[in-house]
């Protein structure tokens, strides 16, 4: 592959990730929400897969796999049975709308691109002229976390916070270290285990997993 | 070798109780093992004092004195909870609440727990301390869900979430100091770059505009594990929720082994940046923590959750100290670390004790318990004396050290707003205290506990010892405080 294809599918790839998060503000399906989440990993794959074979990188080739199969694949397919036992799956209530969401998005973006000027003005760089795409997508991960109410959106809003994050390690440093790589997919698999978990044994207590109507616990 | 043999004796203990069938025996293991943990860490530290480092598994663990008294203040509060993790699972048990398979796991994941906590104290690596630091909230999910309400059930969710956002954004600090190191000409390449020690090293030649992004990020992510404002409010909801022994372990040593890492990180930041930027802050985060505790300590209801926003204080307290950043402060911090440790274990282990015996946790419903329960009530008393800062326990001594250190380095208004707060809090305490301990008429009967009082004894025992006496470990704490201070 030329530097040049290798280039555009790097500089897709980090597209694909920030418009799925924009995406996920966007759609109240949780299933496609879902959907959203498989396409990133698959994207940070990708990305992850070029960087390996531009650098002759064995350790990132790895990485690619193991991105690919948890994120592409088992973290969607965890999230799917949570919402498969939930037939009213929309997020039907957002504290923000959909409209000032995109606005906030907007927002967002160019507060990501403020940070990280700085960054980019320092080293010049194709790849990390890309670091505000990941940065947005934490933002944007956080605010869902924020305004969503429902178990499987918390859960995707925490994924697009830790896939911004990705984004942004393979864009800067092309990964950190293969066994640090290995073990923070390990933790964030078991996170999202211990989630579906928690989601599963919720609805079956509570009949839904509405997040709004647990407040026990308040001061 | 050594290094080693401390990581794997909680883990085997773990197995042990995975293995067999759940009996008071296989309780005592664990007390065993965690003994085992705290005298691996007394010898550790003995040995650090003299050769410096000691090491293990081909350089990915590393034990400086930081590192060894850490092992020794999670032995410590291990042990404690240990032997009271017999007590409150027989009487789960005996109340027909939970099965002894329930037991097992519940042993097999408080040593998976420690272990992850040790891990975290004693890796070279910054990238594998963030590793283990998330592995413990993967690992004390369920045993804060371990009660199965729909309580326990609700803060073990906000518990998890919470915390895992907080560490991914720890985790994006961590790979933009990555980045600045691998900009260094001459650092080490592949997976030593994120090495501690040669990190410290590298520190002067760090991007500053990088490093402050990421310290602020980690400040952000661990402040999150550590319960300070503004990321702290799952704190109170799992605190309160947990069994007594596991809020035991969180309040007493996983929020200060949080803590540690943002040591270790403030000392290579220190280095690219100067002590000023960190310093501003861990006094805006410990400020903020701070007024959190003092505005809200006052109207809780609920024995636990009282002591979960007394853990915010402490750590607010811990923050300020570790930005005034000399030796003295630093070694003051550490000391609090292991007496706010012992005493937070006590009270923790003390209030689930009165939970066993009155049935409830709600502070309006056990007046007088000095008075019905001498033994319970003076361990609480005392636990919150020493919990106040009051002499003669070692939270006097620790406090007073960060107040004299923040005054040396011109932060002379942030102590004096911490003490306002402190007096607030104070207050509020003794408002509680004196209505707990000795007020209305407590006619209604109930069993007195006779042996379960000598672990916590103990506790107090030692917290008082170290707050007269600077014999054994001064020179330890001083050794400590080097390693992070230049």
């Amino acid at each position: 592959m030329t530097a040049g294809a290798a280039l555009d599918v790097v500089e897709l790839a980090a597209g694909v990730v920030l418009a799925g998060a924009v995406l996920a503000l966007w759609r109240k399906d949780l299933r496609a929400l879902i959907s959203v989440l498989a396409l990133q990993g698959a994207a940070l794959a990708s990305l992850a897969a070029v960087l390996a074979v531009g650098d002759g990188d064995v350790g990132l080739g790895v990485v690619a796999g193991v991105v690919l199969v948890t994120k592409g694949l088992v973290i969607p397919g965890l999230l799917t049975r949570v919402v498969r036992a939930d037939p009213g799956s929309r997020e039907t209530a957002p504290l923000v709308n959909v409209p000032a969401s995109l606005v906030a998005a907007a927002v967002l973006v160019v507060l990501s691109y403020l940070v990280a000027g700085r960054l980019t003005a320092l080293f010049p760089d194709p790849l990390t002229r890309l670091v505000p795409l990941g940065l947005a997508t934490v933002l944007v991960g956080v605010f869902v976390l924020v305004t969503r109410r429902k178990a499987v959106s918390q859960i995707v809003g925490l994924l697009l916070v830790d896939n911004g994050v990705a984004l942004v390690a393979f864009l800067l440093t092309a990964g950190v270290p293969l066994l640090v790589e290995l073990g923070t997919s390990l933790d964030v698999l078991l996170v999202v285990v211990v989630l579906q978990v928690l989601a599963t044994t919720m609805r079956a207590r509570f009949g839904h997993v509405d997040l709004d109507q647990l407040r026990e616990l308040h001061d | 070798m050594l290094v080693t043999a401390v990581l794997v004796v909680p883990l085997a203990a773990g197995a042990l109780a995975a293995a067999l069938p759940w009996r008071r025996a296989v309780g005592w293991a664990m007390v065993l093992a965690n003994a085992a943990v705290l005298g691996l860490g007394i010898t550790l530290a003995v040995e650090t004092d003299r050769h410096h480092v000691a090491g293990g598994l081909d350089g990915a663990l590393r034990a400086d004195a930081l590192s060894a008294f850490m092992v020794v203040v999670i032995g410590a509060i291990s042990l404690l909870a240990s032997i009271q993790s017999i007590r409150y699972l027989e009487a789960e048990i005996a109340r027909g609440e939970h099965r002894a398979r329930h037991a097992s796991l519940y042993s097999l994941l408080v040593q998976v727990f420690v272990a992850c906590m040790l891990a975290a104290v004693l890796s070279a690596n910054l990238g594998a301390l963030w590793v283990a630091v998330e592995a413990t909230t993967i690992a004390t999910t369920f045993l804060v869900g371990h009660r199965r309400s729909d309580k326990a059930l609700e803060a073990s969710w906000k518990y998890v979430l919470i915390c895992s956002v907080g560490i991914a954004l720890a985790f994006l600090g961590t790979v933009l100091v990555y980045f600045a190191a691998l900009h260094v000409p001459g650092h080490p390449t592949g997976a030593s770059v994120l090495d501690w020690t040669s990190l410290v090293h590298a520190s002067h030649h760090l991007d500053p505009a990088v490093v402050r992004l990421a310290m602020a990020l980690l400040v952000l992510g661990y402040g999150t594990k550590v319960g300070l404002a503004p990321m702290h409010s799952w704190l109170p909801d799992a605190h309160s929720q947990a069994p007594a022994p596991v809020s035991a372990l969180m309040s007493g040593v996983l929020l200060t082994v949080a803590f540690y890492a943002l040591l270790r990180f403030k000392a290579v930041a220190d280095g690219a940046l100067g002590p000023g930027y960190t310093r501003t802050l861990l006094v805006i985060v410990g400020l903020a923590s701070l007024l959190v505790a003092a505005s809200l300590l006052l109207t809780q209801r609920e024995l636990k959750r009282m002591l979960a926003y007394h853990s915010i204080e402490h750590m607010g307290l811990i923050a300020l100290g570790a930005a005034a950043g000399t030796t003295l402060a630093v070694a003051a911090v550490l000391l609090h670390i292991l007496g706010h440790g012992l005493a937070k274990a006590v009270l923790f282990l003390a209030s689930g004790e009165i939970l066993l015996v009155e049935g409830t946790s709600e502070m309006d419903e056990i007046p007088a318990l000095l008075v019905r329960q001498p033994l319970l009530g003076g361990i609480f008393g005392f636990g919150l004396v020493a919990l106040l800062g009051l002499p003669p326990f070692s939270l006097f001594v620790s406090e007073l050290n960060m107040l004299r250190g923040e005054l040396a380095v011109g932060l002379g208004w942030a102590a004096g707003l911490s003490l306002v707060a402190m007096a607030v809090i104070f207050a509020a305490v003794m408002a509680h205290g004196r209505h707990l301990l000795l007020g209305g008429s407590g006619a209604r009967p109930s069993v007195a506990p006779r042996l379960v009082g000598v672990p916590l004894v103990g506790g107090l025992l030692a917290c008082a010892f170290f707050g007269l006496s600077a014999w054994p470990l001064q020179p330890l704490l001083d050794a400590a405080a080097r390693v992070v201070v230049r």
